[in-house]
Order: C-alpha cells, then structure tokens, then sequence
C-alpha cells in the first residue's frame, strides 16, 4: 500500500519534470529555466553556503511567528468558543483583523516601528493569529456536551479536562489550523523579509528579482517548499497518526 | 438512611418537578418508574449536581458521596479503558481490580470504540465504583442492550450494589419487570410537573399490580 502509494508519487513528479523539461527546451529562455538549471542553481547556493544560512534564519522567523500565532490565536479561539460574552466582544475585532491585507499590517509595522526584527515577527503574528482564532473557536465550540457533564460528574480536576477531554476534542482543529498556518506563515514570511530584511529566503528572492535570476528564484522557492514537506512528512503525519490511532481499526494503544 | 428533598426544578417558564421528597434505608434500593419525559434525568441530574444549581437538592445530614451512571457509557474514546478509569482512581491495581470484576480484564488497553455496548457499559459501571459512591444513580443501563447482555448486566448490578449494605441505588427505567426485579421500593413518578404518585415495596407487588397503578395513576 505504501509502496504503491510511494510509486504513483514518484510516476507523478516525473510527469511534471517532464513536462517542464520540454516546456524549457522550447522556451529555450532565461526566463524559464529547466530543471537541470534549477538543480545547478541550488548546487551553487548550498556549497556557497548562502541557501542553509538563509533557509535556517527563515525558518527561524516561520517557527517563532507559528507558535506565536497558534498559542495566541488558540487562547483566543478557545475563550471565544466558550465564552459568550468574550465571543461578543471580541467577534468584532476578529472580523477586522481577518479583513486587513497581509500587505497592509506589514508596512504599516515596518513604518511605526522600523525595519527591526521585532516588527516583522509581528507582521506574520497578526496576519496568522485571527485564522487560528477561527478554526479553534468552532473546535471549541464543538465540545461534547455529554462529556462535559461526565467529568463533572466525576469531578475531573482542570488539568484533566485540558489533557484528557477539551485537548482531544481541539486537535482536529488544532491539525487544520496548523497546516494552513504553515502553508501561509512561510509565504508571509518571505514577503515582510522581501520588504524589509537584509537576510532569509525573502531577501534572497528580492536579490535575484533586480536581474531576473529565475533559476534563483525557484532554487529558493523549491528549496523552503521541500523544508515544509520534510516538516509535514516527519512531524505532523506522525503526530495526527498516533492521536488519532483511537478512530482508525487500532483495537488497543 | 438516606434522605433528601428536590426542590422544584423548572427550564424556563416550565415547571418540571414539583418538590420530592424521598428516604432510602441504609443499603436498599429505590426504582423510578414513569412516563417519558415526566423528569426522572433531571432528578438523577439534581441529585448528582449537574444541575448548576447548589440549592437543587436539600439533604438530611451531610451528603453522601455519589456515583452516576449514565444511560449512554460517556467513556473518553480517545482514552483506553484503563486510562478512562484511572481519571476517577489513579490506583492501577483498584482499577485493574474493578475491569475484572466487570469481566473486563482482557479488554483494559482497548479503545471504547472497539468494544461492544455492553462492554462498554459494563466499564462505565466500574468507573461508577471506582468512587466507591455510598448513592449510586443509574439512568436506564440497560436500554439498548440485547437480553442476555441486559441479564448479565443486572446481575453485575445486584452483585456490585445491591448487594453491598454499604451502598444505596436510585435506578431509573421504563421496564416495570427490571425494577420489581431490581428495586427494594418503587415509586412512580406522574406527568409534569411531576410528583410522585405511586410509592411502595417491591416485596408488596407483582408486575401487573405495577402495571395497573402505572395505568390508574397516568389515567391510561
């Protein structure tokens, strides 16, 4: 199964390099390289040095602004999910923050507080933190009523209900929030780096943007794409696998 | 002895239980019966203080500690048995005790989605007793179970409390023939707002005397 699986992966990527492969002969253009050039690309980048360094200061500003944004946003969520009248006062404020562009936040952090580091963490928080805020406040929402009064019942302590019965209840939630959170957290990223950083994977895409390098360009692109699928395949698969192992055909832990 | 009194209960402008007041003799169990949606949950509810409201229930002397089972088993799924039991009792040894006095020591690091109904019941009844409760409330275990699982339930149930003085049961069901079999006292409750109609030993009836008062007091 995960054999086939593996093959009809591998079949596919080769597909698409295929096609990009002839799609490149025929362009025959700088503008649109192929894949060995991409290849060459990365292969000049990673002996310089250049690609780790700036892949790790990227990755560096994605985990800060990701687990900020998730523990902000899932507090905030998860008030709102429970508590009406935070839900009442805060709904307002979570629209409008889910309305601002990305774009805007960004500059107008860059203009109050400078080009720092502090300002584009900040940028990425408040762009992420009002999705997060969304997804887990209708996990919260959607606790079991009945389990609720059982622990009651059972005179389950705070710390019980965290672990044993509202944490298994939000992972679902937790798991969606997280995905799109990476997925988008890195793209913002890249552009309050672009705009306004002298380092990272943003910087590097502005350089090669000034001589249309765009073998550059994708090297980088490519490059942080397969970082976040490292991240997808060897930690949250694993993770959402063992919390969910009670709802697959496991039969004991 | 064991004597309270629930005070009134209502959802919105809707009375659904007039006052009650009962007593249980140290060690015996009492059986409600009625019509559906007469408010036999909500007294279990009051009872067990999951009503919300501190002043639901009045009890003569100090109140004791209480076990409830629900109709459906309310297990943690994503927790074994095992783990589901060491949240009331910490105690590996008292919990892995408890799942086999319940038949259940093959299945302890299997998950409640796993398991049959009455397996599931039967852990949630040993979860009720992990509390050691001196009051347990049961709100129709049985329901939902096919006959040799319901008979083998009941009989966990008169083994494990009411058979031990220490403990006193209120058992709420629809089945008169279970709670004549069940009960050391029965008492009907009538439609809402609903007070108590009907009260006497089990000893003192048969199922169609039951069934007759049912029918009387319900002006059926």
């Amino acid at each position: 199964m995960i054999l086939e699986k593996l093959r009809d992966q591998i079949v596919a990527l080769l597909v698409l390099l295929s096609v990009w492969f002839f799609a490149a002969s025929m362009a025959n253009s700088p503008l649109l390289p192929g894949p060995e050039q991409v290849a060459s690309s990365i292969y000049i980048e990673w002996t310089q040095g250049r690609l780790l360094e700036n892949l790790l200061v990227t990755l560096q500003r994605v985990v800060i602004s990701f687990v900020s944004a998730m523990i902000l946003g899932g507090l905030m969520g998860v008030m709102m999910g429970r508590v009406k009248l935070i839900n009442r006062i805060f709904d307002p404020l979570l629209i409008m923050l889910l309305n601002i562009p990305a774009l805007v936040v960004i500059i107008l952090l860059y203009i109050w507080f400078g080009l720092v580091e502090a300002a584009a963490v900040a940028a990425v928080i408040i762009n992420k933190m009002p999705n997060v805020a969304v997804t887990l406040r209708e996990g919260a929402r959607m606790f079991e009523p009945e389990l609720e009064e059982m622990a009651q019942a059972y005179k389950f302590s705070f710390s019980q209900k965290v672990v044993d019965l509202w944490w298994p209840q939000l992972f679902p939630y937790v798991m969606v929030a997280t995905r799109s959170g990476l997925a988008l957290i890195w793209k913002i990223v890249l552009v309050v780096e672009l705009l306004g950083r002298s380092d990272g994977v943003g910087f590097q895409l502005h350089l090669a943007f000034q001589i249309f390098d765009v073998a550059t360009i994708l090297a980088y692109s490519f490059a942080f794409i397969a970082v976040v699928q490292m991240i997808e395949w060897f930690i949250l698969q694993p993770m959402e696998k063992y919390a969910t192992r009670w709802q697959r055909g496991d039969q004991r832990d | 002895m064991i004597e309270f009194r629930v005070n009134g209960r209502s959802f919105g402008t809707k009375q659904v239980l007039t006052s009650i007041e009962i007593s249980l003799e140290e060690g015996r169990s009492l059986c409600i019966v009625g019509p559906s949606g007469c408010g036999k949950t909500t007294l279990l509810n009051a009872l067990s203080g999951l009503e919300g409201d501190d002043k639901a229930v009045s009890w003569k002397g100090s109140a004791p500690e209480i076990g409830y089972l629900f109709q459906q088993p309310r297990l943690l799924p994503w927790r074994t048995l095992k783990q589901n039991l060491m949240l009331v009792d910490a105690d590996e040894s008292k919990v892995l005790s408890m799942l086999d006095a319940v038949h259940l020591k093959e299945y302890v690091d299997y998950f409640p989605t796993r398991i049959s109904l009455g397996m599931a019941r039967r852990a949630s009844l040993a979860r009720c007793l992990l509390l050691n409760p001196d009051l347990v409330l049961m709100d129709e275990p049985l329901v939902s179970l096919d006959s040799p699982t319901a008979q083998q339930m009941r009989q966990l149930i008169q083994k494990l409390i009411c058979e031990d003085p220490q403990k006193n049961l209120i058992y709420v069901t629809h089945d008169l023939e279970e709670a004549l079999e069940i009960g050391d006292q029965i008492i009907v409750l009538g439609n809402r707002p609903s007070e108590i109609v009907f009260s006497a030993d089990a000893s003192d009836l048969s199922k169609e005397m039951l069934e007759s008062e049912l029918r009387n007091q319900l002006g059926l």
